[in-house]
């Protein structure tokens, strides 16, 4: 199952994630419609990607009162069928993430739906924050990082090194 | 309607407190493209070119081309156009950040800034709700203070536009800030903002953006992303280690002018480059709206007295500026010293050119002793920092120094030390080491600059093909190509830098997709030619003449003492007659009618 992986650390603020996922989804430019936020935070210069996680058990499938909200098993996308909702925003309630919206007119609800397994954002990423990926491959590359620095650490220490060096 | 456009522009009487709303017309937009082309018709049509640039009857007009808001590849530009105050012509100058695709978003492509207002103002613009509010709060501050209190004031996630201490102290040599950090540095715009009283804009919108051919569009794109992807400099070098990758490689080929280009070769080069602003300064790179490149440097200074300062940069051209054209190898004080034009608001190449002609004028003895605050030596770059602070604040020496190199060396009878042409200074290329970038500073619109006609990329860099850069023979048409590429590029909305990588073509087919106006490369390099055209008619009338298209008498008199281009000089009169030729300018540099007639300028 390929899930979003967002590095924060990665992002370089360009938006063009929010660009892209806005025309994917409505054929228009909107940066309202985007289903992946940037958050700004000027005083440090630093820039965060916020998406759905696409939670297993998800709130907001669970206090969804029409099935609009279910989770799709074939590739784990929390899926919005907009024919069975209602509007009426428990979704954007129960969503501890505050990744369900309602749209730059605040009519209709939307939701991150990995563009059907092929993500807008992730292709004009060029920061390598965004990545769409298998799940076991996502974590065996932060182990993979983590292994790095373990690895570094035991060679300075062999030398007899400073760590911190 | 167009696409692309929003189709309206916002036109602010800051005099009547009054706003209104225009609309797009649409045979300029096929003529001028947008951004750039667009928005100096505007001033063409509306501002007599013989006004003082810091009077009421100048106007400022802040433009966003057709792709901005889009994903084609770099299109958040915004530009800030209008009478510039440093040399009377038509000046343009302008930034990334994201301001630009705020403003689309919001549902506008420009904004006309008319009058002066009585007391200081900002604009709020929310969607369709346009408020002109009291800015007393806020004179004084600096950009990134101002920034702040903009977002306080209207919204967290608006984006902001703001002038500093300097552009309301009427410094020529001020500029126009975006988000506290991208500037429209050069031709001193943000005096003109200052001199209306008018401090900044806060803008946030939710209406977006609509292309003419959806399917189209993405193509476009995808082919544009391909080419910069494929290109080195675009997915290499820039990311990388930032536009001050560029530091080793011209001082390589000896043209970084050094010590107020008394030299072309700076050994200590290095200390100031790219690479070592990844070792010493470097916290993450930055991209400005929709851009892929990401050449933007987020960095801090981790030791000596400007320690635990963070912000962003510097770029290639300050790095130069405050580091080898001063003679100065200490990171920190270059990093400090371009934080300080940005607080202040001040153009980053021109302050510290300026800075290094009030070196030479002081070593040299030219000025009195006691005029300088404390000793002015190369090499000094405490000095550089303090210089910086009294010129973004006209204290004391700072006075005469925010006016300018051409000023300040003239103030003291030897305007031949200020490294300007038509007043402005010069940038980070020694035209003695590489001869087309010298008739392009002779000849460019606005003064001189490197962003006009990037003959850079063929003389130095190689790309798209590799030209001698020594070589007088075909550097005419070479800056001609260069100029009007740049200004259809300009006008767009895109960023230069996607230059390395995409070709005329792909900007012909983004803006055509999403204009539905049919482009091809044929016609928007002509309509890069119009905009150029334009712009020295307007100079003209504003009292320019040929004299005004040279370089400093060092670069034609004195060679290269050292370097990997020592004994060089420019010899600009091989070029220029050649140039206003393949211009179809008459000998006095004058577009002659038959040009005129062609580019539909009659």
């Amino acid at each position: 199952m390929k899930v979003l992986v967002v590095d924060p650390l990665k992002c370089s603020g360009g938006k063009s994630c929010e660009l892209a996922c806005s025309f994917e989804q409505t054929g228009k430019f909107n940066i309202a419609d985007s289903r992946i936020k940037i958050h700004f935070f000027p005083e440090q210069i630093n820039f965060t990607p916020t998406v759905c996680m696409q939670c297993r058990d998800a709130y907001c499938v669970q206090v969804c009162p029409t099935g609009a909200l279910s989770r799709r098993k074939e590739d784990g996308v929390v899926y919005l069928d907009q024919n069975k909702c209602i509007g009426c925003k428990q979704c954007i309630v129960a969503c501890p993430w505050g990744s369900v919206k309602l749209d730059h007119a605040g009519e209709t609800l939307i939701k991150c739906d990995t563009c059907g397994g092929d993500p807008a954002c992730v292709k004009v990423c060029t920061s390598g924050a965004l990545k769409f990926v298998e799940a076991d491959e996502a974590v065996l590359s932060k182990q993979r990082n983590t292994a790095e620095k373990y690895m570094k650490i035991a060679e300075q220490m062999a030398k007899g090194g400073d760590v911190n060096a | 309607m167009l696409k692309g456009f929003n189709g309206v522009i916002l036109r602010i009487n800051l005099t009547k407190k009054e706003v209104q709303r225009e609309e797009i017309n649409e045979e300029w937009a096929k003529l001028f493209i947008g951004g750039r082309g667009y928005g100096e018709k505007i001033i063409y049509e509306e501002v007599d070119p013989k006004i003082d640039p810091l009077s009421e009857e100048n106007k400022v007009v802040i433009a966003t081309g057709p792709i901005v808001g889009t994903t084609a590849p770099a299109s958040g530009r915004i530009m800030v156009i209008t009478k510039g105050p440093l040399n009377n012509t038509l000046a343009c100058s302008n930034a990334g950040g994201y301001f630009g695709i705020e403003l689309k978003m919001a549902g506008y492509d420009m904004i006309i800034l008319e009058g002066k207002a009585p007391e200081p103002v900002y604009l709020w613009i929310d969607n369709d709700e346009v408020d002109i509010r009291s800015a007393k709060d806020m004179w004084g501050k600096t950009t990134i203070e101002t920034d702040k209190v903009l977002r306080e004031n209207t919204h967290i996630e608006a984006k902001t536009m703001e002038i500093g201490p300097a552009g309301e102290k009427l410094s020529k040599i001020s500029g126009v800030m975006f988000d506290g950090h991208r500037a429209s540095g050069r031709t001193g715009v943000g005096a003109v903002v200052g001199s209306k009283n008018f401090k900044g804009i806060a803008v946030r919108g939710t209406k977006g953006v609509e292309v003419a051919d959806v399917e189209g569009f993405k193509e476009a794109v995808k082919n544009a992303y391909g080419k910069l992807a494929a290109h080195p400099v675009a997915s290499e070098g820039l990311p990388t280690y930032g536009t001050a990758v560029l530091m080793n490689i011209l001082n390589n080929v000896g043209s970084l002018p050094t010590k107020n280009a008394q030299d072309a070769y700076f050994p200590n080069a290095d200390n100031i480059s790219g690479e070592a602003m990844v070792k010493k300064t470097l916290i993450r790179k930055k991209g400005c709206g929709g851009c892929p490149i990401d050449c933007g440097r987020v960095t801090e200074i981790r030791e000596g007295k400007y320690k635990g300062d963070h912000g962003e940069g510097p770029e290639y051209e300050t790095a130069w500026s405050m580091g080898a054209m001063c003679g100065v190898d200490d990171i920190n004080a270059v990093t400090k010293a371009h934080y300080l034009c940005d607080e202040y608001g001040l153009d980053g190449i021109s302050a510290g050119v300026t800075i290094a002609c009030a070196m030479e004028l002081y070593e040299k003895g030219y000025m009195p002793k006691e005029d300088a605050p404390f000793p002015i030596r190369f090499g000094d770059g405490d000095a550089v920092v303090e210089l910086v602070k009294l010129m973004g604040t006209r204290e004391g020496f700072g006075n005469l120094l925010s006016e300018g190199s051409y000023r300040l060396a003239e103030h003291y009878g030897h305007p031949e030390l200020s490294m300007s042409v038509k007043k402005q200074e010069i940038a980070a290329y020694d035209p003695r080491g590489v001869k087309g970038i010298g008739l392009e500073y002779a000849t460019s619109n606005r003064g001189a600059c490197h962003v006009r006609g990037y003959t850079i990329a063929p003389e130095v860099l190689g790309t798209p093909i590799q030209v001698d850069r020594l070589a007088y023979e075909g550097k005419a048409d070479l800056v001609k190509l260069f100029q009007d590429l740049t200004a259809a590029v300009d006008a767009s909305g895109a960023c230069l830098f996607t230059t390395f990588g995409m070709e005329a073509a792909n900007y012909a087919e983004l803006v055509t997709t999403a204009t539905g106006i049919p482009y091809d490369e044929k016609n928007l390099l002509l309509a890069g030619e119009r905009i150029w055209n334009l712009e020295r008619l307007f100079n003209l009338k504003a009292g320019l003449t040929t004299e005004d298209d040279t370089l400093p008498k060092r670069f034609i008199d004195e060679p290269i003492p050292s370097g990997p281009s020592k004994g060089e000089v420019n010899e600009l009169p091989k070029m220029l007659p050649e140039y206003y030729k393949v211009r179809g300018w008459d000998s006095e540099g004058r577009p002659t009618d038959d040009k005129l007639t062609e580019l539909s300028l009659k």
